[in-house]
This record gives C-alpha cells, sequence and structure tokens, in this order.
C-alpha cells in the first residue's frame, strides 16, 4: 500500500504545491468586491492543502529517499534546488497544522463582514506567510533563502500592523522590522562566508565543513545572531513581546507557534554543516538557552497583559528548546550519543509540542479579547462562567505548557530531565545535572504565570463592566482550539508514537548515532508514562464524576466568588494580576520589575487613590533603548546629507559614478 | 556601415552639447527627439537584417522620438514654463563641463578592457559621455522638465553602452529598457503634475519643504 502510493505520486511535490496554493489562498479575495468569500475560499483552500501537507511531510519523514527540484530562476547565484530532508519535513508539519488552524480560527475572530478594511490585506499576507515558511524549509540555495527568508519577515511585518491606527501597534512593527533586518544583516553575513568556504550558494551537505576553519566561528557566530534574533533567544529577544501582543490573536498563534521555529531551524540547519563542533557551541546554545527560559518566565510572571504574557512565556519555550539543542551538541562534541538523543529529543518534541499548545494559547486568548473587549487581566473575571468551553481548553493549554502531566509538555521536558540526570553517572559534563533544578524552577514559574493568567481571566467575578457579559465563542473559534488540545492529549497519552516522529529528524542530524537501540530504549520508558498518563486521566476523570454526583445530590446555592460573606463587597476587592505575582517578581528585581505606584494612605478615612502597575523590562529599557538613542545622536550628521536638494542627490550619484570611473583609471 | 553609425555618434554627442547649452524647453524636447530617432536607427547599422530587428527599430523610433516627446510638450505647454531660467550653474560652465567629461570619457574607454572588434569604435565613449551629461542636466537645472530630460538623456547613453552588449539584443532586454523609459516618464508626469499644483511652480529646489523634520 505504502510502495503503492509512493508510485502514484510524489510526496514532495504534493508538499510543495500545498505551500503554494497556501501562498495563493488569499489572492482571490483582493479582487472580490464582496467581503467574506474571499476569506471563506482562501481558508477551505488552506485547510484544503494542509490536508494535503501534512501526510505527505509524514511520508517524507519516515522516507529515505529525497526528491530534488531544480527552479530555473535565470539569477547568477547557482542552482536553485527545493529539497525536503527529514529535518524540513519534521518543521513542515506545523506550519500546515498551524496556518490551517488559524484561517479556520480567523473566520469568526476577524469577520470580513466586519473588518472590511483589513480583513484582504489580512488573509493575504497571512497566507504568503505560511507559504513563505513552508518554502524556506525546502530551499536549500543561500540566496533564495534570503529571499523567501525576507519575504517572510515582512508579511509578518504587514500582519503585525495591521491596526496601525494604533500608535502601539506601530511601535511594534518598527521594533519588529528593525530587529528582524539586524538579524538579516547577519544572515547576509552568514551566507556570503559560507559562499566563501563551499565556494557555491548551496547549503552544504550535513558534516562537510570542519569547525576548525578560522571562519567556522565567525559562520556560527552569524548563524547564532540572525536566526536567534527570529527565534527570541535571550539577547536577541527585545521585539518579541510587543510584536506578538499587538498582532490579531491567529496571527500571534503562528508567529509564535511557527514563526519563532524558523529560526530554530536556522541554527539546527547550520549545526549540521559541521562534522566536529568544539564544546564552546553546545556550552554557548545552554547558557543563553536557560537563561532565556528562567528569564522569560520571569518577564511572563509579571505582565499584566494577556498576551504579552503568552508573548513572554514563548521566550521561554525557546530557552528550553535551545537548552536542548545545546545539550545535544555539548553531546556530539563529547562522543556521548545517548546525551545526544535526549537532548535532539527533548528539543524537537518540544518544538512540535510548543506549536501546538502555543498556538491553542494564542487562539484562546483571542476568544477572550473578543468576548471582553480587552487584554488587560486586571480588568477581566469571571469569564469561565460565560464562556465554558474556551476555559475548558485554555485549561487544557496551560496545564500543557507548564510541562505537567498527562499533557505534552511534560514529554519532552522529561527527556530533558533524563538526559541532565544520566550525567550524575558520567564521567564528563558532570554539571549538567545543575540545569535540572534550574529547568525545575523554570517549570514553577510557569506555574505562576499560567495561574495567574487563568485564575485572574476565568475564575472569580467580573472586574469590569466589559467582562460582566461575556459570550462563548463560534464554532469556527473553537474547533480549531479542540483541535490543538487533542493533539496535546495525544501525545501527553502516547508520547512513544511522537518519539517515531522524531527519530528520523534526530539521525538526519546526527547520522552516526546508532539511534535504533537507544530509542528502543527511551521508546518503552515513555510507554510506561503512557501508562501512567491514561491512569492519571481515568482518576481525573473519576473524580470529576464522584463530584458531578455529590453535587446532584445536595442542594447548591450561589454566592459571589471572594465573597467571604461581606456585605459591600466589591469585584474589585478579589486578588487582582499584579497582586498575585507580586511576590514571585520581587524576586527578581534586579532584571525585571513590577514598578507599582501606589498613593501613600493616612487618616481613617483616606480619599479615592490610584494605583498603577508598569512591568518594565531591565534589558530592554536600561541597555537597548539607551544604545539606540546613543547611535541616533552620534549618526545625527548623517541627517544634513538628506536635505531634500533633488539635484544634489543625483549630484552624490554622480560623484560615486565618477570617483569610480577615475579609481578604474 | 560601422563608419555611418560613428558619424551619427557624433551627432548624438552634438546634440548632447545643444541640451547643455540651450534655455529653452520646447527646444531641449526636440533635440532629445532627434536624439531619440537617431539611437532608433542604430541598431539597425549594426545588426544584420531580420524583421525582429525591423520591429525594435520602429518601436524605439515611436516611443523616443514621438510619444515621449509628445507627453513632454503636453506638459510644457500646460505648465506655460518655456525656459529655464537660473539653472544652479550657468549654461557656459555647463557646456565647458560637459566637454571637459566628453574628454574624459574618451579617455576612459580607451583603457578599459575592451573585444578587439570594438576597440576602435565610439559606441562605448559617446555611451559614457551621454550619461554624463545626463547627469549634467539633472544635477544642474531646477525646472522639473528639464530634470526628465536629463533622465532620458541618462537613459540613451545606457542604450548605446546596450548596443555593444549583445550581438542580436535579446527581446526582454529592450523590452525592458522602454518600458523602463516610459514608466520613468509617466512617474516625472505626475511628479510634474504634483509640484505644480502643490507649489504653483515647476522648482524642484521648493522640495525641501517635504523634507521630514
Amino acid at each position: 500500500m505504502y510502495s503503492f502510493l509512493q508510485g502514484a505520486f510524489d510526496p514532495a511535490l504534493v508538499a510543495l504545491s500545498a505551500a503554494l496554493v497556501i501562498g495563493c489562498a488569499g489572492i482571490p479575495g483582493l479582487f472580490l468586491r464582496k467581503p467574506g468569500p474571499g476569506q471563506i475560499l482562501s481558508t477551505v483552500a488552506t485547510i484544503l492543502a494542509a490536508l494535503a501537507g501534512v501526510p505527505a511531510s509524514l511520508m517524507l519523514l519516515f522516507s529515505h529517499s529525497t526528491t530534488t527540484y531544480s527552479l530555473e530562476w535565470g539569477l547568477p547565484f547557482g542552482p536553485c534546488e527545493l529539497v525536503i530532508d527529514p529535518l524540513s519535513a519534521f518543521f513542515l508539519l506545523p506550519v500546515y497544522l498551524v496556518s490551517a488552524a488559524g484561517s479556520l480560527f480567523a473566520v469568526g475572530y476577524w469577520p470580513a463582514a466586519e473588518h472590511r478594511a483589513t480583513e484582504r490585506g489580512l488573509t493575504f499576507f497571512y497566507g504568503l506567510l505560511a507559504s513563505s515558511m513552508a518554502i524556506l524549509l525546502m530551499a536549500r540555495n543561500g540566496v533564495f533563502f534570503i529571499m523567501v527568508w525576507e519575504v517572510m519577515a515582512l508579511s509578518a511585518y504587514f500582519l503585525l500592523v495591521t491596526e496601525h491606527e494604533r500608535e502601539e501597534v506601530r511601535r511594534a512593527g518598527i521594533v519588529y522590522l528593525i530587529a528582524t533586518h539586524t538579524g538579516t544583516a547577519a544572515l547576509f553575513v552568514y551566507f556570503s562566508l559560507l559562499a566563501a568556504q563551499t565556494g557555491s550558494f548551496m547549503l552544504p551537505a550535513a558534516g562537510s565543513l570542519s569547525a576548525l576553519s578560522p571562519y567556522a566561528a565567525i559562520i556560527a557566530l552569524a548563524a547564532f545572531i540572525g536566526f536567534g534574533a527570529k527565534a527570541g533567544i535571550m539577547p536577541l529577544h527585545v521585539w518579541l513581546p510587543s510584536a506578538h501582543a499587538n498582532a490579531p490573536s491567529h496571527v500571534s498563534a503562528v508567529m509564535s507557534g511557527v514563526m519563532l521555529k524558523m529560526g530554530l531551524y536556522g541554527i539546527f540547519r547550520t549545526l549540521t554543516y559541521f562534522n566536529d563542533p568544539p564544546l564552546l557551541w553546545g556550552a554557548v546554545l545552554t547558557i543563553c538557552g536557560i537563561t532565556s527560559a528562567l528569564l522569560g518566565i520571569a518577564f511572563a510572571v509579571a505582565q499584566r497583559d494577556l498576551k504579552r504574557l503568552l508573548a513572554c512565556s514563548s521566550i521561554e519555550n525557546i530557552g528550553i528548546i535551545t537548552t536542548g539543542l545545546g545539550v545535544a551538541m555539548l553531546g556530539v562534541s563529547s562522543h556521548n550519543s545517548v546525551l545526544v538523543y535526549l537532548g535532539m529529543a527533548g528539543a524537537l518534541l518540544h518544538i512540535l509540542n510548543h506549536s501546538f499548545f502555543k498556538p491553542l494559547l494564542f487562539l484562546g486568548s483571542g476568544a477572550i479579547i473578543h468576548a471582553s473587549g480587552t487584554r488587560e487581566m486586571n480588568l477581566m473575571g469571571g469569564l469561565g462562567k460565560g464562556m465554558p468551553r474556551v476555559a475548558l481548553l485554555f485549561m487544557v493549554g496551560s496545564v500543557a505548557i507548564c510541562g505537567i502531566p498527562p499533557l505534552n509538555g511534560f514529554v519532552s521536558e522529561f527527556l530533558l530531565y533524563l538526559g541532565f540526570f544520566r550525567q550524575l553517572k558520567a564521567h564528563s559534563l558532570i554539571y549538567l545535572v545543575f540545569l535540572a533544578p534550574l529547568l525545575a524552577l523554570v517549570g514553577g514559574l510557569a506555574v505562576v504565570a499560567f495561574t495567574k493568567l487563568y485564575s485572574s481571566v476565568f475564575l472569580g467575578s467580573p472586574r469590569s463592566a466589559a467582562a460582566a457579559h461575556p459570550h462563548e465563542a463560534g464554532v469556527t473559534m473553537l474547533v480549531p482550539m479542540a483541535f490543538f488540545a487533542l493533539l496535546c492529549l495525544l501525545i501527553g497519552v502516547a508520547p512513544q508514537v511522537a518519539l517515531r516522529l522524531v527519530s528520523p529528524a534526530i539521525s538526519s542530524f546526527y547520522p552516526q548515532l546508532a539511534s535504533a537501540a537507544v530509542s528502543a530504549e527511551y521508546g518503552s520508558i515513555l510507554g510506561r508514562l503512557s501508562l501512567a498518563g491514561v491512569l492519571l486521566l481515568t482518576a481525573a476523570a473519576l473524580v470529576t464524576l464522584l463530584w458531578r454526583w455529590r453535587l446532584g445530590r445536595s442542594s447548591v446555592a450561589s454566592a459571589p466568588t471572594w465573597g467571604c460573606g461581606y456585605q459591600r463587597g466589591t469585584a474589585r476587592i478579589q486578588y487582582g494580576a499584579t497582586s498575585f505575582s507580586e511576590l514571585a517578581v520581587s524576586v527578581f528585581n534586579g532584571i525585571m520589575r513590577q514598578r507599582i505606584e501606589r498613593p501613600a494612605l493616612t487618616g481613617l478615612f483616606p480619599g479615592a487613590a490610584r494605583c498603577s502597575d508598569v512591568p518594565t523590562e531591565t534589558l530592554l529599557e536600561r541597555i537597548i533603548a539607551p544604545l539606540f538613542t546613543l547611535a541616533g545622536v552620534s549618526f545625527a550628521f548623517l541627517r544634513r546629507l538628506q536635505h531634500g536638494l533633488m539635484h544634489v542627490y543625483m549630484m552624490y550619484i554622480f560623484a560615486t559614478l565618477f570617483i569610480l570611473m577615475l579609481w578604474a583609471n | 556601415m560601422i563608419t555611418l553609425a560613428d558619424q551619427l555618434l557624433v551627432l548624438v554627442l552634438l546634440i548632447n552639447f545643444i541640451l547643455l547649452g540651450t534655455s529653452r524647453q520646447i527646444f531641449s524636447i526636440r533635440a532629445v527627439a532627434v536624439q531619440g530617432v537617431i539611437l532608433g536607427i542604430l541598431p539597425g547599422l549594426i545588426h544584420p537584417f531580420s524583421w525582429h530587428l525591423v520591429g525594435i527599430t520602429i518601436v524605439i523610433i515611436a516611443v523616443k522620438g514621438f510619444v515621449i516627446p509628445q507627453l513632454l510638450g503636453r506638459a510644457v505647454r500646460s505648465a506655460e514654463i518655456n525656459r529655464e531660467v537660473e539653472p544652479f550653474l550657468g549654461f557656459v560652465p555647463t557646456l565647458l563641463l560637459g566637454a571637459i567629461f566628453t574628454a574624459i570619457s574618451f579617455s576612459f574607454a580607451g583603457r578599459l578592457p575592451m573585444l578587439p572588434e570594438h576597440q576602435n569604435y565610439m559606441f562605448v565613449p559617446a555611451s559614457i559621455a551621454t550619461l554624463m551629461a545626463g547627469f549634467l542636466i539633472l544635477t544642474t537645472r531646477r525646472k522639473a522638465i528639464s530634470q526628465v530630460i536629463g533622465y532620458l538623456v541618462l537613459e540613451n547613453g545606457i542604450f548605446i553602452f546596450g548596443l555593444l552588449l549583445a550581438e542580436a539584443m535579446p527581446i526582454m532586454v529592450e523590452a525592458g529598457a522602454l518600458l523602463d523609459l516610459l514608466v520613468g516618464t509617466f512617474v516625472m508626469g505626475i511628479v510634474i503634475n504634483q509640484i505644480s499644483r502643490e507649489f504653483s511652480s515647476l522648482d524642484t529646489s521648493l522640495l525641501t519643504s517635504l523634507k521630514e523634520e
């Protein structure tokens, strides 16, 4: 059956055409006069393409042969090849899944009838973004790669500034644009050096470069800056929170769930080139990763904006993935194949997991914002009563992202813990054990952050009039969320299946690995985990049934949450989001500050007063923003060149030409 | 045939000097039109006969010799500006500079490593000299129409160079160049309209008021 299917069509061609269909899905809508049909058409096309693309990617993941397509592009940069190897196929899965789900969500969240002015552009660039990411994964020519990379970066920009009438959105857009182009500048260096090393713009084959050559370190550094800026690894994350917070929610889902992974893909791909990476590279990745994870989640705890919290938690998850990758690289350098396996499996599985639960949470936040009209958690509350389905699905996502069994977040972190603890008995790299408590701290802070989020949004009583009458999300919004929740649960209870998805990508990354024995061993460990997960689920179901049964038997009285018998209590007396996290944030006072401005209360009956809270990020405000101001001041003289006199502009060109001519003379 | 081409190129160079030295806009436009027609004839002189070539010649002559000058003439009449007054650099200094640049381009072209069959002809020096003349017009004149003329002359210089590059120019290149020219003229036409509406003048130096502070 399998071979018959493979004979009938080529999965790579299917994956490629699916990407192209998604890219073109928004075009008809641009020319239709009536709003609505274009959006529906694009959604249907995207979902159909994804239905073809996902099985094709799965087939490519497990097939041992790769097909090469060559694009006749007539540019002098060598052949432009499109190849899907297992590593690309693995990253393709979330691209198709998340873009299709987000496209369906948009029908309910950003309906064309209500957003006539922006819907067309949004639908078009959304398709372009998804398609460019898919093609990026196939590109094997450096110049083509950069072109597709820019299409991706710019379409994300246009999606981000959809609501450009708001000052805050424009600002976020500018910051994103600067950050992404700084990254692109590093990529120019990267591809030029690679071309200088190999003699062509084709990306080098796995293991074909030596890390000992003097350029290798610069190549790796350029890749780290260029791709790391896109992924949001810690010193390069400054654009991420505001960009994710200000984009429409389904766009945030794609940006966080998939676009960040493109940066990681670049780093993964780069590391495959080298056959003998030094220990330093792994160490740098590990340190940056664990720092991102810790600080990212610390920032998340302090946020009071719902989507900003989710965005900061993306930094944390990217940090966890980077840590896994760093540990795997340490394993490669020290020829410890089990460490490689556990690090890579943890990292890759976490990529897959994060691209399921983070879109779930972002789509959920879209539903919440749609219902309550605000992103400010201190103004929400009690939404769970009005939108129980969204609340349940959001709960699944929150539990998954905190790494609590039996959901998928636990599985990938479990693999990493196994890797760390294994080092206890090892002869070298024993200090990796210290990563385990750090990762546990990250997990604990994640629980704080998401308890804060869930309780202040869904529990308690409404804190503002807008949140008082929430409405349940429509079917088109619930279905994508339920789909992701199901995937989270599936990976959670059947982790050994997910591990099989990851294995081909690992062996394409590190072919020397005798992975059959190792993967069988950890497959059986995860099998036991799966059993535990099923037991846990059964227990949870039993407790729920018992609770329902007890509830049905006795009489139920309803009273306001946190009512505590007070006669004149108001909803604002409840624990708010800020008060919940105040203590946890105070621990990180140096790097993250929750500036709470409160009036001094005097006398027995103080008058009305205001209290406000501004989470400030020290890195951005104390270091990066002053650096930019400094650059602005020191390059002010360049502004004098731009004076508006057209003739003198011409003169610049003329003078350049003339000097070049004289020089050539 | 090549000697005839060289003589025509001398004519092109002379037209450059006319353009540099005259202040009357209508006259400049006619001179550019003549230059365009000469350039249209040139490919026919240096390449062997083919219907493809005939088509190109007709299109080039039509666009450079008639369509664009018509558009420009209309712009001049509707803006009612007949003369370039107060250029940034006077006409005599411009002419002198033009002469110097022409000399430099001849000396520069002599040093270029060219194919032996191109060495004795004037294509490259004429091309560079025309390009320089275009730049001179662009930088020294104040009125928007003169800017368009400078742009056209610049394009003509590039066109002469293109004559050498390929034995029979691929049609894409020609189409691209012509399209470029037309679009450029259109854009400039729009700019002219906008400038004259905003500032009730065609002086491009007034554009500084658009500068971002």
